[in-house]
């Protein structure tokens, strides 16, 4: 007899007191975890299918359904964890790669956690955000170093810019990982609080052009969905290098996920996989990403910034400064927590460094090269609420980029089984029976209230220390104190312990 | 023992006076003496400073360098290299006289100087880069020696201790001078070190300011990509260095470079007519980095005259009064009323809105 050796991850737990056997959770279940006996006339749990994404218990009427971790317990060993042991079992079935979604949920250190912000008290007042006009705006683009005036009039116009009234935008997710109506949501909610969506690798579809003015279109090593249209319609270009959650690697979308709106959008084949290379076949050292960045500069007649998105990596500080250097106009880092449809486990798990490092590092070897101003720096991957973005302006960044928690602003459970294209919640999946459980007005609504809770929050913060306009925060470590912290990581975080 | 300016961070609130004759005309130290002795109680004894312009007639074309010294050591091993970059004219003892209540005074020296041609050619500097670089390396490289002011025709008399004391001590009644700022200190800390007190300056430039800014780090952090260091770790030390990077280095007109340090309300931009409100964001995009957040007010004193300035939501008292020639600003009306009981004209100032006195035929500070 074939054993198999995994065990389910959850157990279904039913009161079959409350349930009525209405079959809901039959239809909401994309994976199958509950399935119907027609000769019992019950509705029956299938544990292996269960990933725990909530969809079941959030929509029985009765509330008959929990759903737990399930009851197995391995012989205790500090080494030999049960996720090492089912990882081998897969693996041993399989020959796979292990695969995985959303970013790193390792228990490494979270910095953010370990920084705390000042306040003023006596000495410097506070202020009132309700009662004071307290400033978010911010300008993400190359700065000269200084203005030339001529009869009191700006001897040239300023390097073009993007303008947004928040510095938190949403990160680069690409139509074909998220759905069309997840990406409306983000657009939406974009335009409405003034801010930018991107687009990730996989273009521009035809309803969302009208958002232009709210959209960063990125291009990516596949370069999926690239013509002089899209390259115009947005605000900014992003040249993507890598991204936190597999440094190293391109993007990866399953055929399975390619239908006819996708096909159209990357102009690539239906049902294709849309597997972006490594590298940019084009650009095989810094001198070639110059090229590339100026390529964009030109297709566009010079009117967008150039941003050049990396992940974090050991040596961020040197290769930002090449990146600046190149005549990029915005660096985006993103960090070991970043988030993604798809990644090998491993990659995931254990490739490139924390965020609040890689900007500490980035901005402060800008900053000795005296070229900070030349470049605006935002970071992503990690940021979780209001006060990791006023920790990440504070270390030096210029607006952060928010792509989990986005979506988890639109329902995402967290589940991480974004790469089997079954997301209960519609947004990682392009099956329209799924796709069609997420309304874009009430997604708009609920990303864009996200923002708009995040601003209220950064601005009593902003107050609470005697600052009413953001700009006076950026780069402003001495707000900040670490806690908790080696002498060694004080000094990358270039601030105090708290206490001194 | 406690930590010193340059060793610690030490905000410090105060109290602060100007007056100047528009037409150029020499008048006693007397006023500004009691003008700022009338805010006592602004200050706590740990601080008092002038800033004096048109005193040194005689030496107008020289750079006066007043020094503070902790022992003879110090002066000695420091005049090596005064002499090795300057020619000295006349080099002395500042006068002072004995106060009670002024006690553990350094050596306190002045030489009139002008640099060596032949270094600033090496160098490939203008003069007055060459002093600013100079009087950096004193401050940096040379323990226990302290240039307290660098200008021509100008100088900064402080110390630790009450403002009218300090203004006794160093006997500044018998000076005449067309403009002259006074600080009186309130810091939250008590190092006790004279080179600590206000006015801090560099150059012609000298800062008396009143308040604690919440924007240091920001400030400080882009001011050192442009060569400066911040040794004192104080507020005035850097507004000292922004205004000297955009006044002078960078040649920006005066009114863009209060727009940068007290920006105008993004909501009051957009309703500026079009030409203007481009200029505005243009600076304000550009320089935010150099915006002052938080209370502040500040003299900016120069040879040219002076601008005195309020943080942009006004959270430290600034006021202003004009008589005939002269213009008067202080942190109290009382303190103009004191030497001024009937002025022509007295109001306070708005936040972000500079209050500029020239000299007469001057344009731009």
């Amino acid at each position: 007899m074939k054993v198999n050796y995994l065990m389910p991850e959850f157990l279904i737990d039913r009161d079959e007191q409350r349930c009525t056997h209405c079959r809901i959770c039959v239809h909401q279940c994309a994976n199958e975890a509950h399935l119907w006996n027609d000769k019992k006339k019950i509705v029956y749990g299938e544990d292996q299918n269960c990933v725990n994404c909530h969809r079941c218990v959030a929509t029985c009427p009765t509330r008959a359904l929990r759903i737990r971790n399930y009851p197995l317990e391995y012989k205790n060993n500090a080494h030999w964890t049960p996720h090492y042991i089912k990882s081998i079992f897969k693996q041993a079935n399989s020959g796979g790669i292990l695969l995985a979604g959303m970013g790193c949920d390792r228990p490494y250190p979270v910095y953010w956690d370990h920084l705390l912000i000042n306040a003023s008290q006596v000495t410097n007042p506070s202020i009132d955000p309700l009662r004071e006009p307290m400033e978010l705006k911010t300008f993400l683009g190359r700065k000269p170093e200084k203005l030339s005036f001529q009869n009191g009039k700006l001897a040239e116009a300023l390097p073009p810019q993007v303008e947004l009234d928040i510095p938190i935008m949403f990160a680069a997710m690409s139509f074909g990982a998220i759905s069309l109506n997840a990406m409306t949501s983000l657009a939406m909610a974009a335009k409405e609080m003034g801010t930018c969506y991107n687009t990730g690798e996989g273009g521009l579809h035809s309803s969302l052009y009208q958002y232009g003015e709210n959209t960063i279109v990125q291009v990516a090593s596949g370069r999926f969905g690239i013509d002089p249209e899209y390259l115009n319609a947005g605000t900014a270009i992003e040249i993507k290098i890598g991204q936190g959650a597999k440094p190293g690697i391109g993007g990866h979308l399953p055929g399975e996920k390619v239908g006819m709106d996708v096909s159209q959008t990357r102009m690539i084949p239906e049902g294709s996989d849309a597997i972006s290379p490594a590298p940019h076949h084009d650009i095989y050292s810094i001198e070639d990403l110059r090229q590339l960045i100026y390529s964009l500069k030109e297709a566009t007649n010079y009117t967008k910034p150039v941003a050049v998105k990396i992940a974090a990596v050991h040596n961020s500080a040197a290769i930002a400064s090449g990146i600046a250097r190149a005549g990029a106009d915005i660096i985006v880092l993103d960090g070991l927590r970043g988030g993604t449809g798809a990644a090998p486990l491993r990659t995931r798990d254990s490739v490139g460094i924390p965020i609040e490092l890689a900007l500490a590092a980035v901005d402060q070897r800008l900053r000795n090269e005296s070229i900070r101003n030349e470049v605006s720096l935002v970071v992503a991957g990690s940021i979780r609420c209001s006060s990791d973005v006023v920790k990440a302006i504070a270390l030096g960044a210029d607006a952060c980029y928010i792509g989990t928690a986005a979506l988890i602003a639109l329902g995402c459970h967290m589940c991480q089984k974004c790469y089997t294209g079954k997301c209960n919640w519609g947004i990682a999946t392009q099956n329209p029976k799924l796709t069609k459980r997420l309304d874009p007005e009430e997604g708009a609504e609920r990303a864009a209230n996200l923002l708009r809770a995040w601003s209220r929050e950064i601005k009593e913060m902003l107050g609470g220390m005697g600052i009413n306009a953001l700009e006076s925060l950026r780069g402003n470590r001495l707000m900040l104190r670490g806690i908790d912290l080696s002498e060694r990581d004080l000094a990358i975080l270039g601030v105090k312990a708290a206490g001194e | 023992m406690s930590l010193r300016e340059g060793e610690v961070r030490i905000p410090s609130g105060c109290a602060i006076s100007g007056i100047m004759n528009r037409k150029g005309y020499l008048f006693s130290g007397h006023d500004i003496i009691q003008s700022i002795a009338l805010m006592h109680d602004r200050s706590n004894g740990l601080g008092g400073g002038f800033a004096a312009y048109g005193i040194y007639p005689d030496y107008a074309d020289h750079y006066a360098i007043h020094m503070f010294y902790e022992d003879s050591f110090c002066r000695e091993e420091t005049e090596l290299f005064i002499n090795d970059h300057f020619n000295v004219e006349v080099g002395g003892r500042i006068p002072t006289r004995k106060v009670s209540s002024i006690t553990e005074a350094p050596i306190i020296w002045r030489y009139f100087v002008q640099p060596k041609a032949e270094k600033v050619m090496e160098m490939d500097l203008e003069e007055d880069e060459y002093v600013a670089r100079l009087v950096m390396q004193i401050n940096a490289k040379f323990p226990g020696s302290f240039v307290v002011s660098s200008g021509k025709n100008m100088g900064a008399f402080k110390g630790v201790g009450y403002p009218e004391d300090i203004g006794e001590f160093y006997k500044l009644d018998s000076y005449k001078g067309y403009l002259w700022t006074a600080h009186g200190r309130f810091p939250t800390n008590t190092p006790g070190w004279w080179g600590g007190a206000h006015p801090f300056t560099l150059l012609d430039w000298s800062i008396v300011h009143n308040g604690e800014i919440s924007s240091y780090d920001a400030n400080r952090r882009y001011i050192e990509m442009f060569g400066y260091k911040c040794t004192l770790q104080t507020d005035t030390e850097v507004i000292t260095y922004l205004f000297d990077l955009l006044l002078r280095k960078q040649g920006l007109p005066l009114k863009a470079v209060v727009t940068a340090m007290a920006a105008p309300l993004w909501s009051n931009i957009e309703r500026l007519a079009p030409e203007e409100r481009e200029l505005v964001k243009a600076i304000r995009t550009v320089y935010s980095p150099l915006l002052v957040n938080g209370p502040f007010s500040i003299i900016l004193g120069s040879r040219k005259g002076f601008v005195a300035l309020n943080d942009r939501i006004k959270l430290r008292a600034l006021v202003a009064a004009e008589k005939d020639d002269f213009i008067y600003v202080a942190s109290e009306e009382s303190a103009i009323r004191e030497i001024c009981s009937n002025p022509d004209r007295l109001w306070s100032v708005a936040g972000g809105e500079p209050v500029i006195g020239l000299l007469e035929g001057v344009e731009e500070l």
